[in-house]
């Protein structure tokens, strides 16, 4: 089998990151988009020493729209054609913060939901012209219900995984994949600031069930695969009996 | 403040804050009051805490930067376990050339330890196969420290516990093998001058030479324990790819498992089932480098009030007599572990002001802490290593008296030179005061 060519949207991500690795340990080709190039540069050298046949950098913040095509184009010529496209940028958006500031409210948003939704539609049309690959995204548990400690973060995830189901039924039929990763708690720098019970997961755990889902080709996963069920439990709860509780 | 950044003895607690690091590039995070670097906290006591402090979790700085299989030199950031950089050279043909007794350290605290392995008499201590590394200061300054540049610095820092700095990465040179597996040599012996006459056979000819004690054993019996060489050598035809058993410690048991009765049980059982003579058996690196490794959180076996682990060294004069007398006041004293541990260290100097190895007898063995009396007993065993010129290892104590550290260790004042002003540890407010 010719090497994988994996392009990693987010690639500092933690869980981001410890993906790279396992595809690195494959011997696949890599082309990561990260907003710091000093870090970007030092995965890369880590996943050369690790077996990537070939790592290239490029530079992409994510909310500035009007360099998506460019970012893209140049990701899709390096390696000529992609064959698993990972999203995973993201931000851990102060709850309390966005009560009080829209405008934060609305960049954080932005970040976590429409360029999200913006980067993937683009990177469709081209998996679609191919006829082929696999695009992941990390989305959330979060996105599953609005819950007063998180929903600005929910509902961009919210809106995420809404359209990931949209696109996931649109390029079924043309032989591409949309996986929508939905992660737990993750022990992450993003999660640095909270108390970690028996619930939370290493990055590496998580990353060892993205490329799994990737390689059966899996539409949704929830991981740890448990979380499923918890989501399932928040889910069922009537509306007039969850709007009386905290979570 | 984090209950959940122990050292590995579980002995002292201490309460800090955390910040934990994954750029090399970045600075040192800002804290009040003092911090200190750590690995992944495998000290056994309290150099690797920092109580009231902030500990700079380094183990988010663990990718590799370069490694040339020709030579075998590895540059990677200081967070990197042992564990990462066997499972990635072994393969290629390459070995760490120095390994402790477990693989689940990070390169930047085998470095601020200088460890060492069962192969000290033939190669030295970890630091000796530091090319270079990087030393990021509290003030922001940078160097690259050398055996040849800014050589003041790397003798600090080697050996350093982590105070003169953060080490952000660091090349080493590996060494080539023939595979991943040893040609080993295994057989009791009855005596502690048994011991001494089997290491002294066996240098010339086996890389990595230890014994196990029985620390238990009493009159003519002391000193008797199970003595193990070994060479690298490629995978024995006979090899099955193995999978690792992976067994845990799940939880803390309410006591310590480790008690008169189990002791000497356990002791008994390990020294008769051992072969009178020599007997030859290929074993993979990981269970006879790291035989504790195999059970994860063994540590949780001593129970909530933890252990203390103490590693002395005796040099050649007075060594046969210090450690006879040692295992004596020990084996009075009704307590020990089940893995004691006696190796001779070899002649080559080891590169730190505070490094530890250096030529003798080394003894290592755990007590499950039952307070007052075991720091007694400790205590009493200070006495024979001072009176013998030996030293503590501090990567494994947790109570040792600034005095005795002051005498063990003469170089610490020209070693204080080199502390940065804003990081500290437990163990370092402990002896220098």
């Amino acid at each position: 089998m010719n090497s994988q060519r994996v392009l990693i949207i987010g690639a500092t991500s933690a869980i981001a990151e410890a993906v790279a690795r396992l595809y690195a340990a494959r011997g696949a080709s890599l082309y990561l988009l990260v907003r710091d190039r000093n870090r970007g540069e030092a995965i890369a050298q880590d996943l050369g020493v690790r077996g990537a046949v070939e790592t290239r950098v490029g530079i992409l913040d994510a909310s500035d729209f009007s360099a998506h095509a460019a970012a893209i184009a140049a990701a899709w010529s390096a390696f000529n054609g992609l064959d698993v496209v990972l999203i995973a940028h993201g931000t851990l958006p102060d709850q309390a913060r966005c009560d009080a500031d829209t405008d934060y409210a609305l960049r954080e948003f932005t970040v976590n939901g429409t360029s999200t939704i913006a980067l993937a539609n683009r990177i469709a049309q081209r998996l679609e012209a191919q006829s082929s690959g696999t695009l992941a995204v990390i989305s959330s548990v979060a996105g599953d219900r609005g819950r007063a400690s998180n929903y600005l973060y929910g509902s961009a995830k919210a809106a995420v995984s809404t359209y990931l189901s949209g696109l996931r039924q649109r390029l079924n039929a043309r032989g591409v994949n949309v996986l929508t990763i939905k992660p737990g708690f993750v022990d992450t720098p993003m999660t640095a600031a909270f108390r970690k019970g028996a619930l939370w997961a290493k990055p590496d755990q998580i990353a060892h069930g993205i490329v799994h889902a990737i390689d059966k080709r899996r539409g949704v996963v929830y991981l740890p695969r448990f979380w499923w069920a918890i989501m399932a439990m928040i889910r069922s709860i009537p509306e007039f009996v969850f709007r009386r509780i905290k979570l | 403040m984090s209950p959940a950044f122990l050292s590995w003895g579980h002995w002292p607690n201490a309460a800090q804050h955390v910040l934990r690091l994954s750029n090399r590039f970045a600075p040192l995070p800002s804290f009040e009051g003092h911090a200190l670097p750590r690995g992944n906290g495998r000290s056994y006591g309290d150099v690797c805490l920092d109580d009231g402090g902030t500990l700079l979790d380094a183990r988010g700085l663990d990718r590799f930067i370069a490694f040339d299989q020709e030579t075998g030199v590895l540059r990677c950031e200081a967070g990197v376990l042992l564990s990462s950089i066997l499972e990635l050279c072994v393969p290629r043909g390459w070995f760490l050339p120095v390994v402790p007794g477990t693989r689940f350290i990070t390169i930047g605290g085998a470095i601020a330890n200088d460890v060492h392995g069962k192969n000290h008499h033939a190669v030295g201590s970890f630091g000796r196969y530091v090319r270079c590394f990087e030393l990021l200061r509290s003030d922001g300054t940078r160097r690259i420290c050398s055996p040849q540049e800014n050589a003041d610095w790397f003798t600090a820092t080697v050996g350093g516990l982590g105070l003169t700095g953060l080490i952000t990465w660091a090349e080493l040179q590996l060494r080539r093998v023939p595979g991943a597996w040893f040609d080993t040599e295994t057989r009791r012996f009855d005596r502690l001058d048994d011991f001494f006459q089997l290491s002294a056979h066996s240098e010339r000819d086996f890389e990595y030479t230890v014994a196990w004690v029985d620390c238990t054993a009493r009159g003519n019996a002391l000193g008797r324990g199970v003595f193990s060489r070994g060479n690298h050598c490629a995978a024995p035809s006979s090899a099955k790819s193995r999978r690792e058993r992976g067994l845990r410690m799940a939880v803390t048991p309410p006591f310590s498992l480790v008690n008169g009765l189990t002791l000497h049980a356990f002791n008994w059982q390990h020294f008769h089932r051992a072969p009178k003579a020599l007997q030859r058996s290929p074993q993979h690196y990981r269970p006879w480098l790291f035989p504790l490794d195999g059970i994860l959180d063994w540590n949780r076996m001593y129970g909530p009030h933890g252990f203390l682990q103490y590693q002395c060294v005796l040099p050649p004069p007075a060594a046969r007599d210090g450690v006879r007398e040692l295992l004596d006041r020990i084996a009075a004293s009704g307590s020990g572990s089940f893995l004691a541990v006696l190796k001779q260290f070899g002649v080559i100097r080891s590169p730190g002001l505070l490094s530890f190895p250096r030529p003798g007898t080394t003894l290592a063995l755990d007590f499950a802490n039952r307070g007052p009396a075991t720091f007694e007993l400790l205590d009493r065993l200070d006495e024979v290593v001072a009176a013998a010129g030996g030293a503590v290892y501090p990567a494994k104590d947790a109570r040792m008296s600034g005095e005795r550290f002051r005498g063990y260790f003469p170089a610490w004042r020209q070693f204080s030179e080199f502390t940065d002003p804003t990081l500290s540890s437990g163990f370092w407010r402990r002896v220098v005061q």
